[in-house]
């Protein structure tokens, strides 16, 4: 079967490969901001208590059901989302930063790079998990701990991938050029790596997003990160133990949902950015 | 009689000479080759202990200095919401070195770990070396069983995905692990939970034992009954991995130039799947499993968390939530060796199973 | 293209070929940058033919897609591959299935190098390759024989394909197209990197095997290699054979060579003139209207710049030239 065979079925026929991802990616980011953004526009009326709509199941009304307090689940969840996608952000970028300065450390200097590939060693040493609940616990919990916590367990593959972009890159003809001119090795590492490493970057942190919303919902929901009195998916979550046995699925079954979905959204903007960038992936 | 003892001898010291020279042939060729693996299998073994030994130290401080970061407050810790006397505070301050430099104490705890006291529990109320030890191995049990069910079943979904690749099956594969890679873990422990106990009724609620019972009235069978939603759990994530892996691998084997040339001789189909591709590929995934042991404890916290299941998981929350920090730093100690014989199993699969990597040595 | 139909000229020889290429062209699809597609042609409009008890080299530079020719006889080419043309063995048509039937069968590959044998396969079980449990034990006879002509000794079959040397690997991998009755053996590449007695060796090893009954096809870039023991030589260039041409005509100082270009490489043999040609093959996505050899061309027409010459019959030999009789 030829290429032009697979592409012209289903859902976006019509369109070829490059037009279907672009869509597609543009399709889902929008999405992923109407999360963010309607955050700004539930007004706290919404997420109050009321007791005469207590624990009803999924309806017109209230597509996700309400909670013990009446409150509305669609809203709290989206609001979760909402904390979820910043607080991954922040993570994300936060990680992306370390990742860069280690990196760009890493191609300095012999030592600097063993210490760089000690260090990547030494944070997978211990489970990831427990890791991000020590820092929450370093950090006295709450938000800064979660944040902290994911962002400083998030750049070890990043920097791997960067250390290795930049050892391929020195094999370079015009880098020994710079060198020879007696450019220092920031200067080089600025001016010639960063432009290749930018879109590397961009791409790293996008795919970083999932795992690090995965993880503030985890230590969340095992009652390390984000305050009770937050509407983050985690709390919600662990909430719903407690109604479980009482037959109340939709508490845990809808916010989960909706978590997997942005995750998994995140998971396909960025695929299909690296398939843009990198077209040999798209033979498959 | 000189002669007669003399010829048989020279027959022998000729045969001697002879098969000598033949063995030392052999030698050269196995033994030889054997004795180089066993001497070069010391000392990477000798290496990555001391990698250990080092590593064990900076998680020791590192740990340490984070926990002394914390707000934490060992008293309040030890005596839950108890009100007690400004005396007695002031005493089980002293005892747990509360207005102790904390360099002093971090010594004091290291000069235990080497006498392998890692301390006393404050929510068990019992060595941390005990509790460890009881955890850990229920902890064992559920890690392993779904280690091996999700290596097994992984490994086949991608061998199948693998070999169909663009096919409907690999479609509905690879999508069914995208799917799983990014589901909560726990959101899918809750839904199981849900529908398996709470519905169906087919499982208990929590606990890997029936409460109410002693040690020994509890039969294989409750334990199993207890085991197998946790189980189905983490394996059903930990699948994902492996079958996207073991999937690209063996596409890649696929389009080699080996299998081109087994294409050429007439190989072909699942004869030809299973001649080379999984030769190829079975390696390489084992390896991959192996270095998941981070993930999977990570994993099995969140699991544990969920069914109630007496772990190591589960007692890693407890301390952590309730500040009981002994019990904390020794599960970090823990954990990290546990990764560490992952990792370290992985490197020896890659390094000394693998002929394909003495090819490279040899070539350089 | 203009040229259907090609080689209904009648051959000298009464026997019909074993294998017959007939027009064959083949392109591949290809995602760029930002995935645009795009299509790249590796062959276009080839013909040739192989008789038995023959051997034909198929001569051209390195990674112009020679393999690639062997590959689709084979029936061995990547999913985004689009091959047209027929082909045709024994006088029938070879279809997909029909390579499916003979490879590793009648048709035999030899490949280039030890790559291509399965990095963790015992070398016997790889050289025997995949047979019925009840004639395993006489095709481990026979394997054993092959080696020992081969003068390979017991302990290469227990040996990994990383452990062999150079020549042991050449051995084993001609080796491999002895095991089944083979008619049509291609050998890719057979031959790079092999000092003068090892190619000998490797090249006499070809000949034994036509003068045995087998049509054999030599893919080389080495036409002096070729020269040494082949019956016929066909210039490959960007994609197509420019001449097929009988040993003999290379014999007078190319007196009686026809294209242009293979006297240019024949000029360009350190025995002969040592004179290089000017310029490079068109690219494989440089769309050419006209003849391949057009820019390079010394006695080029403006007629040859519009639709691709013929093939044609001259004194036994075939080429696709307007300008040569």
């Amino acid at each position: 079967m030829t290429a032009s065979g697979t592409i012209s079925k289903g859902l976006f026929r019509g369109f070829n490969l490059r037009q279907k991802t672009i869509l597609l990616t543009s399709f889902i980011s929008l999405l992923l901001i109407a999360i963010v953004a309607s955050n700004f526009f539930i007004d706290n009326r919404s997420m109050s208590t009321d007791f005469e709509s207590k624990n009803l199941a999924p309806s017109f009304d209230h597509p996700f059901g309400t909670d013990w307090m009446g409150r509305d689940m669609f809203i709290r969840t989206l609001g979760g989302l909402g904390l979820s996608i910043m607080i991954g952000a922040i993570a994300s970028t936060i990680s992306t930063i370390l990742s860069i300065i280690l990196g760009l450390l890493s191609s300095v200097g012999k030592i600097e790079d063993s210490f760089v590939s000690w260090l990547v060693d030494v944070f997978l040493s211990i489970p990831h998990l427990l890791l991000i609940i020590l820092i929450s616990i370093g950090l006295g919990g709450g938000a800064t701990g979660v944040i902290m916590g994911v962002a400083f367990t998030h750049w070890t593959s990043l920097t791997r991938i960067v250390r290795a972009e930049i050892k391929q890159l020195k094999t370079q003809g015009y880098i020994q050029v710079s060198r020879n001119f007696g450019k220092s090795k920031w200067w080089i590492a600025v001016k010639h790596f960063m432009p290749h490493l930018i879109p590397q970057f961009i791409l790293g942190t996008i795919l970083m997003f999932p795992h690090a919303i995965l993880h503030e919902a985890s230590v969340t929901f095992l009652g390390f990160g984000l305050s009770p009195h937050e509407p983050a998916i985690g709390i919600i979550l662990s909430e719903s133990m407690r109604y479980l046995s009482a037959g109340y699925w939709w508490l845990a079954f809808f916010p989960g949902l909706s978590l997997l979905i942005v995750v998994l959204s995140f998971d396909m903007i960025g695929e299909n950015l690296d398939k843009l960038m990198n077209p040999k992936k798209a033979h498959e | 009689m000189r002669l007669r003892e003399f010829k048989p001898s020279v027959t022998i010291f000729f045969w001697k000479l002879y098969s000598a020279d033949v063995l030392r042939k052999y030698d050269l060729k196995f033994n030889g080759r054997a004795k180089m693996k066993h001497r070069k299998f010391g000392i990477f073994i000798g290496k990555k202990i001391i990698r250990l030994l080092i590593l064990l130290m900076v998680v020791c401080i590192a740990s340490f200095w984070l926990i002394e970061q914390s707000p934490i407050d060992p008293v309040r810790a030890y005596i839950g919401e108890m009100s007690i006397q400004p005396e007695q505070r002031a005493l089980l301050e002293e005892y747990w070195g509360v207005n102790t430099p904390s360099h002093e104490k971090f010594f004091n705890w290291a000069k235990n770990l080497l006498n392998g006291d890692f301390g006393v529990s404050l929510i068990y109320r019992m060595p941390v070396t005990h509790v460890i030890k009881e955890r850990f191995t229920a902890s064992l049990i559920l890690m392993a069983s779904s280690w091996l069910l999700s290596g097994v079943v992984g490994f086949i979904l991608g061998i199948i995905a693998g070999m169909n690749s663009g096919s409907l099956i690999d479609k509905a594969i690879k999508t069914y692990c995208y799917v799983l890679i990014a589901t909560p873990t726990f959101w899918l422990a809750l839904i199981l939970l849900l529908v398996f106990s709470v519905y169906l009724g087919w499982f208990p609620v929590g606990l890997s034992v029936p409460i109410g019972l002693t040690a020994e009235e509890v039969t294989l069978f409750d334990r199993i009954q207890h085991l197998i939603l946790p189980t189905l759990t983490l394996s059903v994530l930990g699948v994902a991995q492996i079958a996207m892996f073991t999937r690209e691998k063996l596409i890649e084997v696929l389009s080699s130039d080996y299998v081109l040339f087994a294409k050429a001789r007439g190989e072909k189909g699942l004869d030809l799947v299973l001649r080379h591709g999984v030769r190829n590929v079975a390696l390489p995934a084992i390896t991959l499993q192996f270095l998941g042991f981070s993930e999977l404890f990570g994993g099995a916290v969140l699991v544990e968390q969920v069914f109630s299941y007496p772990g190591i998981g589960q007692a890693t929350v407890a301390a952590g939530l309730r500040s009981d920090v002994p019990l904390l730093l020794g599960i970090v100690l823990v954990s990290t060796v546990f990764v560490f014989l992952g990792n370290l199993i992985a490197d020896i699969i890659y390094e000394f199973i693998d002929p394909r990597i003495k090819q490279q040595e040899a070539t350089q | 293209m203009t040229s259907n139909a090609e080689i209904t000229v009648e051959r000298t020889k009464g026997d019909e070929a074993l294998l017959k290429v007939k027009d064959i062209s083949l392109s591949f699809s290809q995602y760029t940058s930002g995935l645009r597609k795009t299509e790249i042609k590796v062959i276009s409009n080839l013909s040739m033919e192989a008789y038995s008890g023959e051997v034909l080299a198929v001569v051209g530079s390195s990674g112009s897609g020679k393999s690639l020719l062997a590959h689709a006889i084979l029936g061995i080419l990547p999913s985004n591959a689009k091959l047209s043309g027929k082909m045709e063995y024994k006088g029938q048509e070879l279809t997909q299935e029909r390579k499916e039937k003979l490879r590793g069968n009648e048709i035999a590959l030899i490949p280039q190098s030890v790559n291509y044998l399965d990095p963790l396969m015992r070398i016997s079980d790889q050289v025997i390759g995949n047979v019925e449990k009840k004639s395993e034990k006489l095709m481990k006879e026979l394997q054993r024989d092959i080696f020992h002509k081969y003068d390979l000794k017991s302990d290469v079959d227990r040996m990994f394909p990383h452990e062999l040397s150079g020549g042991m690997a050449r051995r084993v991998l001609v080796s491999t197209a002895l095991m089944n009755s083979s008619k049509l053996v291609i050998a890719d590449e057979p031959t790079p990197g092999l000092d003068e007695k090892n190619l000998n060796e490797t090249l006499s090893y070809f000949r034994d095997m036509a003068n045995k009954g087998c049509a054999v096809i030599l893919i080389t870039h080495d036409i002096e290699a070729a020269l040494k023991i082949s019956d016929k030589i066909a210039i490959f260039y960007a994609g197509t054979i420019l001449e097929e041409a009988n040993i003999e005509d290379f014999k007078n100082d190319g007196e009686n060579l026809r294209h242009p270009y293979t006297r240019a490489l024949w000029n360009a043999l350190p025995q002969n003139k040592f004179q290089a040609i000017k310029g490079h093959q068109p690219m494989q996505d440089e769309v050419i209207d006209g003849c391949f050899f057009y820019e390079r061309c010394s006695i080029r027409d403006e007629h040859c710049s519009k639709g691709t010459p013929q093939l044609k019959m001259i004194n036994e030999g075939l080429v696709r030239c307007n300008n040569v009789s």
